[in-house]
């Protein structure tokens, strides 16, 4: 019995072991690749010059800002990942994604209004922000009976889990901001279509270094993991959590605010990237089990190191011309995601 | 153990039980009995603790039962629901393991202690050798064993179970029975299982609750609850008794000519 717990404790730190390799793997080519090469007998000095933060030369700027990309985009995707998994616990449906609340939809809003009068890089972001912010706010009001009040509202039967008031006013919302969307995208003077639409489909050109998204991702990560057992609890039985000692009105009111919170990060550093968010945890899922302990942290890995790998991918396969790195996640996102179904169907008969 | 003072049951506005006084001891093993509708469930999830109170008092062990922090009143009763929908492809060993949360809200992973009870409790309902499988996977009967699995490894002194036999085959059905009263009788353990098989009722619980539906209940030992007129009067058909080679066997009677108590009538 003890050495079947200590061989298969072994395996999960070993699968993240190699998660872990793959990311730091993922984001070592995206600071080699690129349209102008790097020597490799540069890199030791670059790098140096890097971590004490005076970076001088070609090969030091250039890595300098390769890598800060690459970090926007780990963090992004590693966002987005986390999300889709608390989204899905959430909702206790495999498949929602980040987006499915309207968190990215509010955010669109927000930072196509900036784009649309011209305003400033930082206050794209800020509207970004200020979107999904505003849309998460509305939608805990309209749904807060849904969400829990309180401890009282957990025992309150009709507070039992299945959030379709959640999902559904979430839905709605969303589509009213697409309509808004749609909207000022129909007004839009032909100059400023351009960089709009790019928004839209999620682009991390031009993206460097920030330390927000990684404290957000850092802080969530690390209160997630406190709580994976009560997710799996409450992922499991929707009723029982709270038979079983789960605080299910704090849980779901938790997974809430913090899914927002990393999405709305995720969205006003790269734009709506789609399928990170889905294909992600739903491939963790299918390799390495529903349980939350190993699900999360690997999520992370996973989700960071497939945008990174994903963003690389954009900025060379044209080069020099740029793709936004929605259109290539959505492109492998897509296949992915329909060969895994596809499998779950044969598995399943 | 548990203990309800002057409890009203309402769902939607109808008053289903009014004012119930009732004392469940550990060693005792309850039914509780009653048509589609009259408050079995809404009563026993509200004596779990998943509801609010309508009115009258809840004790749990001396305590009120508002006054329990949840994962201590999850180490002292069990619940398992009707029925369970379940969205994520978990393995059934992962499912019995969770019931172990109570006990370790510190620990990441389950320790040898927590797998031995999960073990445990699985062959004991005789669904060890499914341990391994995706709980979406299974038939209905057998899910509900490993639901019952996963309640006996809560360890708990009091169990509350709804329709606990749903699904199952005779004679699961008949060794699910007995299990529960073994429990009761050999560990002092308190069972209150709400059901629809009044010979599964008879041959397993010591006590049994007759809810009418209509705010009316009557509870006390099984050889002075469980007769035919009582029983008769509560679910709305006629019972036969047959004493039959030393045992009691219930039987549904043809329906009295002038009784207005059944619930469906013919139309001319």
């Amino acid at each position: 019995m003890d050495a079947f717990l200590a061989s298969t404790r072994m395996r999960r730190r070993s699968t993240l072991a190699l998660l872990g390799a793959c990311a730091l793997l993922a984001l070592a080519i995206a600071g080699l690749a690129g349209s102008v090469p790097l020597p490799l007998a540069e890199l030791p000095h670059a790098f140096a010059g890097l971590l004490t933060g005076a970076p001088d030369g070609m090969a030091a700027t250039l890595l300098d800002l390769r890598l800060g990309r690459a970090s926007s985009a780990f963090v992004t995707g590693a966002a987005l990942a986390l999300a889709g998994v608390m989204m899905q616990a959430l909702v206790r449906n495999p498949l929602a994604d980040p987006y499915v609340l309207g968190v990215s939809a509010g955010a669109a809003v927000g930072a196509l209004a900036a784009l649309l009068f011209g305003a400033a890089l930082w206050l794209i972001d800020a509207g970004a922000l200020l979107g999904a912010v505003a849309i998460s706010l509305l939608l805990y009001l309209l749904a807060r009976r849904d969400l829990g009040g309180m401890r009282g509202g957990a025992r309150s039967g009709a507070q039992t889990g299945e959030s379709s008031v959640l999902l559904l006013t979430g839905v709605v919302l969303a589509s009213a901001c697409m309509a808004l969307v749609t909207l000022m995208l129909s007004v839009a003077p032909e100059s400023r279509l351009r960089g709009m639409v790019f928004w839209m489909i999620g682009d991390l050109a031009g993206t460097s270094w920030r330390l927000l998204p990684w404290a957000v991702l850092a802080a969530a990560l690390c209160m997630a993991l406190r709580r994976a057992r009560a997710l799996n609890v409450m992922a499991l039985h929707a009723d029982a959590a709270v038979a079983l000692g789960v605080d299910v009105a704090g849980e779901r009111r938790f997974l809430f605010l913090c899914s927002g919170l990393l999405t709305a990060c995720a969205v006003t550093t790269g734009g709506s990237i789609g399928f990170v968010g889905l294909v992600v945890p739903h491939a963790c899922r299918h390799a390495f089990g529903p349980d939350h302990r190993i699900l999360l942290p690997a999520a992370v890995l996973a989700g960071g190191g497939f945008l990174v790998l994903a963003d690389t991918l954009a900025r060379t396969v044209l080069a020099p011309q740029q793709l936004p790195v929605g259109v290539l996640t959505a492109l492998i996102g897509v296949p992915v995601f329909l060969f895994q179904l596809h499998q779950l169907h044969l598995r399943a008969r | 153990m548990i203990e309800t003072r002057e409890l009203d049951v309402r769902v939607a506005g109808r008053l289903l039980v009014e004012r119930l006084d009732w004392r469940v001891a550990a060693g005792e093993s309850w039914c509780v009995l009653g048509p589609n509708g009259a408050g079995k469930s809404t009563l026993l999830r509200t004596i779990a603790g998943l509801r609010a109170l309508d009115a009258g008092s809840v004790t749990l062990a001396g305590k009120p039962l508002p006054e329990w922090p949840l994962p201590a009143l999850a180490r002292e009763r069990a619940y398992l629901a009707q029925s369970r929908g379940d969205a994520f492809a978990y393995r059934v060993i992962e499912t019995v393991l969770m019931a172990r949360h109570p006990y370790h809200a510190d620990r990441y992973w389950e320790g040898s202690d927590d797998h031995a009870a999960a073990e445990n409790a699985l062959r004991t309902l005789d669904v060890l050798h499914l341990a391994q499988r995706d709980v979406r996977t299974l038939s209905g009967g057998e899910r509900q064993r490993v639901a019952i699995a996963a309640l006996l490894a809560q360890e708990t002194p009091l169990l509350l179970l709804d329709e606990p036999a749903n699904a199952l085959d005779l004679a699961h059905q008949v060794a699910m029975t007995a299990l529960l009263a073994r429990l009761c009788r050999e560990q002092g353990r308190a069972v209150v299982a709400v059901g629809h098989d009044l010979n599964l009722a008879w041959s397993g619980a010591t006590h049994a609750l007759l809810l009418h539906g209509d705010g009316q209940w009557r509870a006390g030992p099984v050889a002075q609850v469980m007769r035919a007129d009582l029983l008769g009067a509560c679910l709305g058909q006629p019972i036969a008794v047959i004493e039959h080679g030393g045992r009691t066997i219930f039987l549904p009677d043809a329906p009295a000519p002038m009784t207005g108590a059944v619930p469906i009538r013919r139309t001319q």
